[in-house]
């Protein structure tokens, strides 16, 4: 295998003193659009395309910068989960859970680099799976029609149990408004508008973005004027930084374990790196024997969502560049950039221009090299943000998503959506209710309803489609268990669940 | 650190301005960037200004939303009289708005310009499928229509999901809702659903699926045109629609329009401008590496061109049960 030859390759275009400096800035706009409530790596990427016109730069050269900000952005969604319990962007919500519960017992610094850490094995192993078995893996994509994406979604939803919160009915509840939100729009099967009272700002659906910076960062201004800035959740105090050997040590089965469930499920057209990290931490929490810690600072909680969604984002390429169907929103952005550079993505691409697919693969293992070695001063840097007090920190990071909010869509709309939902956040939370698996119903939710609804076409109403291929009764059986597992099984090992 | 927090806003803020500025001149793409109306701006308004048919830069604007339907709300209602703007418009424009799809808005509140270019339809089958012509994947289609479903990337009643059912007229099948139609996101979705064995024909464009002809995972039935089409760097011919005896000639055409209350004289300097860059070498270059083929329509004779396509769409559509 000329495995080797083609790496020289891409080292060959993309180790140029021009393009190691594009990887850098790369990696610092990624971390820090990452990190900011409202700009997640899609909107990252998509507002810096013309950038890399307007500075005239070759197809290698966008595509380094492109995919160092996407990886960056990554990396840097998980520091506003952690500090301040907002996620930066949506892969990034599940690490909300654990994240900041650890840094409110005083190791935000510890959780950071742990963070970093996994993102780093997470990312560096989905690269290599990428570069060793893409086009074997492209197949993966063929095997999956609508019964088989249902099942998957179902799969997702039926282990999901009383995340975020220790009352399953709540939870159940949450995910339910979720999926009553993500209804709205125009309906594909049908071409019909649905909820949206004739405005056209909601034909396309409620975007997610708008949703997590309304739930998290709104609500959370709106509770913190309600106790008169006193109860401020952000009171999180800072320790000294080191680097947590223990707790990587110890977390490395659940990185890997994490990084082969984000991977695959990176690899699956729209499932994407916020199934990636769901799956991860929700598999993580029902293996372990005692997982009464999760939700409360556990650093298994933390390795497993960052590792998970940055193998996503590796895994989430491979249909990409092989077929050219985006397997998440920031790869649809990439896609339609590399068609703006004359490159059309698709079963070819691998022969017809090597050296833009392994310098992109080259490019990854740098920005990805990079993005650790930044993460260590980083932290200090990102950490100290919690000395700001909350009555500066919280305005300001509400007015950084309106911002970024706007910059996305011009649209006011929006703005006023994003407020509603800050209401609905707030609202949520005084009765208990979490917040996550709202985002989760919104953000699967389509994907979920639009599949079923394509068998449903596909077999003329005949439910039996669902369960007629081998991987979707597979997906249904593995979901059945995870579902009814954790009851018998919550008797035998006498775990505490209802301790609130 | 108070001020690395500042930096952190600032560079969000900047970034902001840089992507929502505008200059002189300005093409609204009613989509985010990347695909086909992010395309048509960039490449039309960079070319306008590189071979000086206009003579500053145009800036492009991205307005997503409504599937172009909120970029045509600001425009009918608050650029109206806006000489200095474009805003790209394809077969989907025309789709939606002969279907009603834009908040009862109609083609005539705005002035289209032309359109320089198109994709053509086409219909895909696997490389396993046992279907060779596109009369034979038909005739069985209305012998068992419980039996086929098509996939493709615009949403029931879109252009993709109407091109099949004008090719089913035009044979005499009159059922069309009986056809089964599946959209997904995208024409390359579209293939791997048909190359899975899901669906058993993909309808889309022809940019979408040369990389997959040449990989030889999938076989073009037909092509929507009136002339065969030639893909650079693949031998193999695709026969017409036409040339099997159905005729229908289907494309997704790129083009522009500009508010309807502008000046005539600011409608004539575009036309021109677009006129330019129509018969310009680059403008040849962006259609070849892009998968269009050249249709140049501007001025009346194009919008009678639209007229007949939106009517077409709108009687199919009422059939359909879309449109009431």
């Amino acid at each position: 295998m000329d495995l080797f030859a083609n790496l020289a390759l891409g080292f060959d275009v993309a180790l140029t003193p021009f393009t190691l400096a594009l990887a850098v800035a790369g990696c610092i706009i990624g971390t820090m659009v990452g990190s900011l409530p409202g700009l997640g790596p899609s909107n990252g990427v998509a507002i810096l395309i013309p950038l890399t016109f307007s500075f005239g730069l070759d197809a290698t050269e966008a595509l380094v910068l492109m995919t160092s900000v996407y990886y960056g952005a990554m990396y840097g969604g998980r520091i506003s989960s952690i500090l301040l319990n907002i996620p930066g962007d949506e892969p990034a919500m599940m690490t909300c859970l654990d994240g900041y519960p650890m840094a409110k017992k005083g190791r935000a610094g510890d959780a950071l680099v742990l963070s970093g850490v996994a993102s780093f094995v997470g990312a560096l192993l989905a690269t290599i799976g990428l570069m060793l078995l893409s086009p074997l893996l492209a197949r993966v994509a063929y095997l999956f029609g609508p019964a088989e994406y249902f099942a998957l979604y179902m799969l997702a939803f039926a282990t999901l149990g009383g995340i975020g919160s220790n009352n399953q009915a709540k939870a159940a509840l949450a995910v339910c408004i979720g999926l009553g939100i993500a209804t709205i729009g125009v309906d594909s099967t049908t071409g019909m508008t649905r909820f949206t009272g004739d405005n056209m700002h909601l034909f396309d659906g409620i975007d997610f973005l708008v949703a997590i910076v309304g739930l998290f960062a709104v609500s959370e201004v709106l509770v913190f004027i309600e106790s008169h800035g006193k109860d401020s959740a952000i009171g999180v105090k800072l320790n000294k930084i080191s680097i947590p050997w223990g707790d990587i040590m110890r977390t490395k089965w659940t990185m890997l374990k994490a990084t082969a469930i984000g991977f695959i499920a990176g690899l699956l057209p729209g499932a994407g790196a916020s199934l990636g990290s769901f799956l991860a931490y929700m598999q993580e929490k029902s293996s372990v024997r005692d997982n009464s810690e999760f939700g409360k600072g556990d650093p298994r909680g933390i390795a497993a969502p960052e590792a998970g969604n940055n193998a996503a984002a590796g895994g989430a390429l491979v249909p990409m560049l092989t077929l050219g169907v985006p397997g998440s929103g920031t790869t649809a952005v990439l896609l339609a950039l590399l068609m703006t550079l004359n490159i059309t993505p698709g079963p070819t691409l691998f022969n017809d221009r090597p050296e833009v697919v392994w310098g992109l693969i080259a490019s990854l293992l740098i920005a990805n090299v990079v993005l650790l070695i930044l993460n260590v001063p980083m932290v200090k840097m990102f950490s100290k943000v919690l000395q700001v007090p909350p009555a500066i920190l919280l305005p300001g990071v509400t007015l950084v998503s309106f911002v970024g909010i706007f910059s996305l869509t011009g649209s006011y709309f929006d703005l006023l959506l994003m407020i509603g939902f800050g209401v609905l956040g707030y609202a949520l939370r005084k009765m208990d209710i979490p917040s996550v698996p709202v985002i989760l119903g919104i953000l699967l939710g389509g994907h979920m309803e639009v599949n079923l609804r394509r068998a449903m076409v596909l077999s003329d109403g005949d439910w039996s489609y669902l369960f007629q291929s081998n991987i979707s009764i597979g997906l249904w059986v593995v979901a059945i268990l995870g579902f009814v597992a954790p009851f018998f099984l919550r008797s035998k090992l006498k775990v505490p669940t209802q301790s609130t | 650190m108070k001020l690395s927090k500042l930096k952190l806003m600032v560079a969000g803020a900047t970034l902001s301005i840089a992507a929502s500025s505008s200059f002189a001149a300005e093409c609204i793409a009613p989509a985010n960037p990347g695909g086909g109306w992010d395309f048509t701006c960039r490449q039309i308004g960079k070319i306008m200004h590189d071979i000086g048919a206009v003579a500053d830069p145009i800036q492009v604007t991205n307005m997503a939303g409504a599937g172009g339907g909120l970029a045509y709300a600001h425009i009918v209602n608050e650029r109206d009289d806006d000489g200095d703007v474009i805003v790209a418009a394809s077969t989907a424009t025309a789709t939606r708005l002969a279907q009603n799809a834009y908040s009862g808005m109609t083609s005539d509140q705005v002035r289209f310009l032309g359109a320089i270019g198109a994709d053509p339809g086409v219909i895909v089958v696997a490389k396993d499928s046992p279907y060779q012509t596109l009369n034979e994947l038909l005739d069985d289609v209305i012998a068992n229509p419980g039996k086929h479903a098509f996939a493709g990337g615009s949403a029931a009643g879109g252009y993709d999901h109407l091109k099949v059912l004008m090719a089913l007229k035009r044979k005499g099948f009159t059922d069309i809702r009986k056809v089964k139609y599946i959209a997904v996101d995208g024409d390359a979705d579209a293939i791997t659903q048909t190359v899975g064995g899901f669906t058993s024909a993909m309808t889309g464009d022809i940019s979408g699926v040369v990389s997959f002809i040449k990989n030889g995972d999938v076989r073009v039935l037909a092509s929507f045109t009136d002339e065969r089409i030639e893909i650079p760097g693949l031998n193999a011919e695709i026969p017409t629609a036409k040339e099997q005896g159905i005729d229908v000639v289907a494309v997704n055409w790129r083009g522009l329009y500009t508010p309807k209350g502008a000046s005539d004289a600011s409608y004539k300097k575009w036309s021109d401008a677009l006129a330019q860059v129509a018969a310009s070498k680059e403008w040849a270059d962006a259609m070849e590496a892009n998968g269009l083929v050249k249709f140049t329509k501007v001025g009346p004779d194009f919008q009678n061109y639209l007229n007949g396509v939106m009517q077409e769409v709108q009687d199919m559509s009422k059939e359909l049960g879309v449109l009431k």
